[in-house]
């Protein structure tokens, strides 16, 4: 797990949960400091994933914001920001 | 757009570089796909930072504050998508498409992390141990809870370090190097370098006093649906993070997709063949810093301004004799800053394939097995490997599974690495949407 050492600042919803987050960190670490690990399934085989890289290398951590098809580790939060599977 | 020089990325190469084509009066723009100037060695880089790794941060802080006051065009959050004959570079920001014509183009993509493939590490809870230094540097997570680290080389042990010091906990390591002595002959080369190898030995010392260290390389990761414990010589521990590393590679993505431009292996990775300014063999571009070699921070700082002077030598801003009275200083700089590479090369050489089970792409989640099967059906390359097994056609564009499929061919082939082509690839080396191709027209 990981813990926060700057506070929370605002909050983001991930597939209808409220979540704390921070302005302008990676989305993909406001997930994982909230204790979302397992962001999706793959396409073949359903098997989960989590964000890998965090550099936008991998593509494990693909979710959508607002309707697009991003990686998670590639955008900053902005407040409110809503993101699902 | 066109600019005299196009710099890519906004790391130690690429911000040293645009800051001396500046210098030297050429106009620069600088992409970088990340929300601010600084890669990955200097990302978040604070000029009050503190503890192990701090020299860096504030070299990396200093630098970004003199790019900003340069008068070079920055623009972040624009994702570099295909370099044309001209040359003519294509990259997309806000959510549209951008074409700019340059004098001339530095490359400077860095490295990503080597993946290090195991038992379970496709699990949600495994991640790079660069992954996670991200994580530290730009959202100050820090590793708390049943968190491990294991593999090899030196950001394995600045992580720890740096996160021990600011307070984070680290379960355990695991040490998957091998032998040293291997290394030894390298070692008076790297004294050449004060202060390097003392500051890594101090960072281990530091980590050692703190966490158990295991030596092993029989690690496997378990859990339903995400990570649950780790396995180490059959012994389970419990685990809800994993980090794994196996030392860093050249990002070859864009120079491997530019029609013409040469690469070698060396060091196990595959790296464009460049001269001592940073000259590829496509005329009109260059590539600067760990992209065309693993070097080092310092080093590739260096780099960046090399092939800023002889850009604007090439550009006409002087003649050869000026461009090597500004090069030599920073030309011998840098040869000292190189010189601990080919110890630590020799003492962390890339772990051997694992065993037949185990994914190594993880997008089309194709197993080390099926690999070595479709070697035994007469498969030589990684190439040929895709249409037998979809391998390295996935969504990270062969980003990940590049290396591991190349060592994987190549071992079941029982050749050496540089017999075997690395994969192709091609632009639109990131995903393009049409709306954004749109905006060109």
């Amino acid at each position: 797990m990981f813990q926060r050492t700057e506070p929370a600042d605002c909050s983001i919803e991930w597939d209808g949960a409220v979540l704390p987050a921070r302005t302008g960190e990676p989305l993909a670490a406001a997930l994982l400091a909230a204790g979302v690990v397992r962001l999706r399934g793959t396409v073949l085989s359903g098997a989960p994933r989590g964000a890998f890289c965090m550099m936008g290398a991998c593509f494990d951590c693909v979710v959508q914001v607002e309707g697009a098809v991003v990686q998670a580790c590639m955008v900053a939060v902005t407040p409110g920001m809503k993101a699902a599977p | 757009m066109r600019v005299d020089v196009l710099v890519l990325g906004a790391g130690p190469a690429g911000m040293s570089a645009a800051l001396e084509a500046r210098a030297q009066g050429l106009s620069v723009l600088l992409l970088d796909e990340n929300a601010a100037p600084g890669g990955q060695v200097y990302r978040g880089a604070r000029a009050d930072a503190r503890g192990p790794g701090a020299d860096q941060a504030r070299a990396g802080a200093k630098l970004a504050a003199a790019l900003a006051g340069s008068g070079a065009e920055r623009r972040f959050g624009a994702t570099l998508w295909a370099i044309e004959p001209g040359p003519v570079a294509f990259f997309s920001e806000e959510g549209g498409a951008r074409r700019v014509a340059a004098g001339q183009i530095i490359l400077a993509p860095g490295t990503t992390e080597r993946a290090l493939p195991l038992p379970g590490w496709t699990l949600p809870g495994v991640m790079g141990v660069g992954a996670a230094q991200i994580l530290m540097k730009s959202a100050g997570l820090l590793p708390s809870g049943a968190v491990w680290l294991a593999g090899q080389g030196p950001l394995l042990w600045l992580y720890a370090a740096q996160a021990l010091a600011k307070g984070g906990r680290i379960a355990g390591i695991v040490d998957m190097s091998g032998p040293r002595t291997a290394a030894l002959w390298h070692l008076p080369a790297a004294l050449a370098a004060p202060g390097y190898l003392a500051r890594g030995m101090a960072w281990m010392g530091a980590v050692r006093r703190q966490v158990p260290v295991h030596r092993s390389r029989d690690l496997r990761a378990e859990g339903d649906g995400q990570l649950e414990r780790v396995v180490i010589d059959g012994t389970p521990h419990p685990a809800d993070t994993l980090l794994l590393h196996d030392g860093v590679v050249p990002n070859t993505q864009v120079t491997r997709a530019i029609q013409g431009c040469a690469h070698r292996f060396r060091a196990g990775a595959w790296e464009p063949v460049v001269d001592e300014w940073g000259h590829t063999s496509t005329a009109g571009i260059l590539v600067a810093g760990d992209g065309g070699g693993v070097f080092g921070a310092a080093a590739a700082a260096l780099s960046g301004r090399i092939a800023a002077l002889a850009v604007a030598h090439a550009l006409g801003c002087f003649g050869v004799e000026q461009r090597d009275a500004l090069a030599g200083p920073l030309l011998l700089r840098r040869g000292r800053q190189r010189a601990p590479r080919r110890f630590l090369d020799a003492l962390f050489p890339p772990l051997p394939p694992p065993a037949d089970p185990v994914m190594l792409c993880r997008c089309e989640e194709v197993s080390a097995g099926r690999v070595r099967e479709a070697v035994a059906l007469g498969c030589l390359g990684t190439n040929q490997l895709k249409a037998f097994t979809r391998a390295g056609m996935g969504a990270c564009q062969g980003r990940v599974c590049g290396p591991l499929l190349h060592s994987a061919v190549a071992a079941a082939r029982g050749v050496d690495g540089a017999m075997v082509e690395p994969l192709r690839t091609r632009f639109p080396t990131k995903p393009l949407t049409l709306g954004e191709l749109a905006a060109l027209a």
